[in-house]
């Protein structure tokens, strides 16, 4: 028997490399450096990481091969552009997870007990943090590129299993926080079973474990078109449980509010763009000539996401679990991306993702701000009169607010409107009307919080603004800043995202 | 004997432990469910690998046992720091997130 050894680009592969090697250190780090230097250490060497890992990015845009890795991985634009995507929300996240304020000091001792307040007074931080972040943003880098169903599975799990430990983290509310992590397990561990039910009969079907022989399979239309509908079912159940989408929504108002704030910001924005990206290469390359079988199941539930959404966040009092309920109608409105199965909706999921996923990040980064003694003020009655208190926190608030709504001169109204009529092109209609029509309930209560924020009297209940760190400052501006540019001068970005965004098969 | 057979006990068997998700009420029970599950995609995918007459599924198969071997850690961890917080495993408990 002869053995061939396999052939790996390592300059294609490297800013996963990077990133998987720069957790590996992180995990000596722990082991071997002295308390006192290990969050700066850590802090360091996370942000280097990730920088090392986008630079590399940027290198290899443009480039393209079917076979970086034998053929399991693919490199092209739009795994660029997602994978960049990805490394530029990380790294604002980070600065976010940086502050120690957020993270319980000894996370096995009991909530309240004797340890706690021991570890609390001797100024222990979870700095365990910074690899999990890593692995998690390892996984999340591979998960749209991979081109076999092993790998497919394999970065789906490494990108949740660091996610269920660190939602279980928060100083505050340990309870709220341990149970959110054991929800977020227990239905993601659901899902991901039904992942790979899916992917088997995938197998089953085509004979292949690769993306390129299951097309082959499904445009051949000779195999047993039971199998595929099995396996194409339970597959997107996985997939569309990561991305939250409704009736596979339940998790997410639950760990939104649950979890660490900055795991919240960087949980609700990376992940949504790792599972679409993997959605996108997915549906439009393997699945793209079976779509009379997709397109009608996934309009629907694109539809009832979009209202579902939008309906249910008008009765939050609890920001957070507001704008989970937000992030479940834009799951929905990014899902009629995907239904348009045409190149211009290929670019405008891509630029919807990034818009999206910068605004999430500077939207929690605000909610981290507000706080009284006892830790951050969630409830929304007690944000009136922010705008008075703290101009620069409910201004940026707002702004984000603006973009989530789809407001003109904010990143969400160019992603929304081309997100649309990319959809239109195709012929999907009734999404695209319910997507306006959610699109307005939606605008209503994002509306209703900045009247709230600057029309309001405040009420004096020691709700304060923290005056912000200086990583968490830098959150807030670069995502505003962000939010803005991509809002009055998109062109370059959209330019950018055209002349990459071609899928090879 | 027929292959297929082993498809309808993996189905079976998948559908027994996707019940169990949702009746059970015992943190640890709900996770051997899913377990339950994982290994019934395990024994579709060998099963489809013998139909098909190549090795693809069964190697699959074991990448989702270390993925598997890995969710037990992060779950027990989960689950063991509940139970030493509320002295119970029961999903109906924890319930401190409003619905």
């Amino acid at each position: 028997m002869t053995f061939t050894s396999p052939v790996l680009s390592y300059a294609l592969l490297s800013p996963v490399l990077i990133l998987l090697g720069g957790a590996l250190i992180g995990v000596l780090v722990e082991a071997f450096v002295s308390k006192a230097l290990r969050p700066v250490v850590q802090l360091t060497l996370s942000l280097g990481t990730l920088m090392l890992a986008l630079m590399q990015v940027w290198r290899i845009r443009g480039e393209e091969s079917l076979t970086p890795a034998m053929g399991s991985l693919v490199i092209d634009g739009p795994a660029v552009l997602i994978q960049g995507s990805i490394l530029i929300i990380a790294i604002i996240s980070i600065f976010l997870i940086a502050d120690t304020e957020h993270f319980t000091p000894l996370p096995a001792a009991l909530p309240g007990s004797a340890e706690e307040r021991e570890a609390e007074q001797a100024g222990n931080q979870v700095t365990e943090v910074y690899p999990l972040t890593l692995f998690a943003v390892s996984g999340m880098m591979i998960f749209p590129i991979a081109t076999d169903l092993i790998m497919l599975f394999v970065a789906l799990e490494v990108l949740s299993l660091p996610l269920y430990l660190m939602a279980g983290l928060s100083r505050r509310r340990r309870l709220a926080s341990q149970e959110s992590a054991l929800k977020y397990f227990l239905l993601g561990s659901f899902a991901s079973a039904f992942f790979l039910f899916g992917a088997a009969y995938l197998y089953g079907f085509s004979g292949s474990i690769t993306f390129s022989g299951i097309q082959a399979a499904v445009v051949g239309g000779t195999g047993n078109d039971v199998l595929l509908l099995i396996g194409m079912s339970f597959l997107s159940i996985g997939l569309l449980f990561k991305v939250g989408a409704v009736p596979f929504h339940s998790w997410t108002p639950d760990v939104y509010q649950g979890a660490p704030t900055p795991i919240t910001a960087f949980m609700a924005a990376a992940t949504k763009v790792a599972a679409f990206g993997a959605m996108l290469r997915i549906y439009y390359t393997v699945f793209a000539n079976a779509e009379w079988s997709w397109i009608p199941v996934i309009s629907a539930i694109a539809i009832i996401s979009m209202v579902l959404g939008s309906l249910v966040a008008i009765a939050q009092r609890d920001v957070k679990r507001m704008l989970a309920y937000s992030s479940i109608a834009h799951a929905g409105f990014l899902l009629s991306g995907i239904i348009a199965l045409n190149k211009s909706g290929l670019d405008a999921t891509i630029f919807y993702l990034f818009a999206y996923g910068i605004a999430t990040v500077g939207g929690f980064a605000v909610v981290t701000l507000v706080r009284d003694s006892s830790g951050e003020v969630t409830d929304l009655n007690r944000w009136k009169g922010l705008g008075k208190r703290s101009p620069f926190a409910a201004s940026a608030f707002a702004l984000f607010l603006l973009a989530f709504a789809g407001i003109p001169l904010t990143s969400g109204f160019i992603g929304k409107f081309s997100i649309f009529s990319a959809a239109y092109e195709n012929g999907a209609t009734a999404v695209v009307i319910t997507g306006v029509l959610s699109s307005a309930i939606a605008a209503f209560f994002y509306i209703r919080v900045i009247v709230l924020m600057f029309f309001t009297d405040a009420v004096e209940d020691g709700t304060a603004v923290e005056v912000p760190s200086i990583l968490t400052r830098a959150t807030v501006v670069i995502s505003a800043v962000i939010t803005l540019v991509l809002g009055i001068y998109p062109a370059p970005v959209l330019d950018f995202i055209t002349d990459l965004a071609i899928f090879i098969r | 004997m027929d292959a297929s057979n082993y498809l309808y006990i993996s189905a079976l068997l998948f559908t027994i432990g996707a019940v169990g998700v949702v009746v059970r009420r015992n943190a640890i029970v709900v996770f051997m469910c899913i377990e339950l599950m994982l290994n019934a995609a395990n024994l579709s995918l060998v099963t489809f690998s013998r139909i098909n007459g190549d090795l693809d599924g069964q190697v699959m198969a074991f990448f989702t046992m270390v993925v598997a071997a890995c969710e037990v850690v992060v779950g027990l961890a989960i689950i063991v720091a509940i139970y030493r917080s509320r002295r119970s495993a029961s999903v109906d408990d924890a319930s401190l997130l409003k619905r």
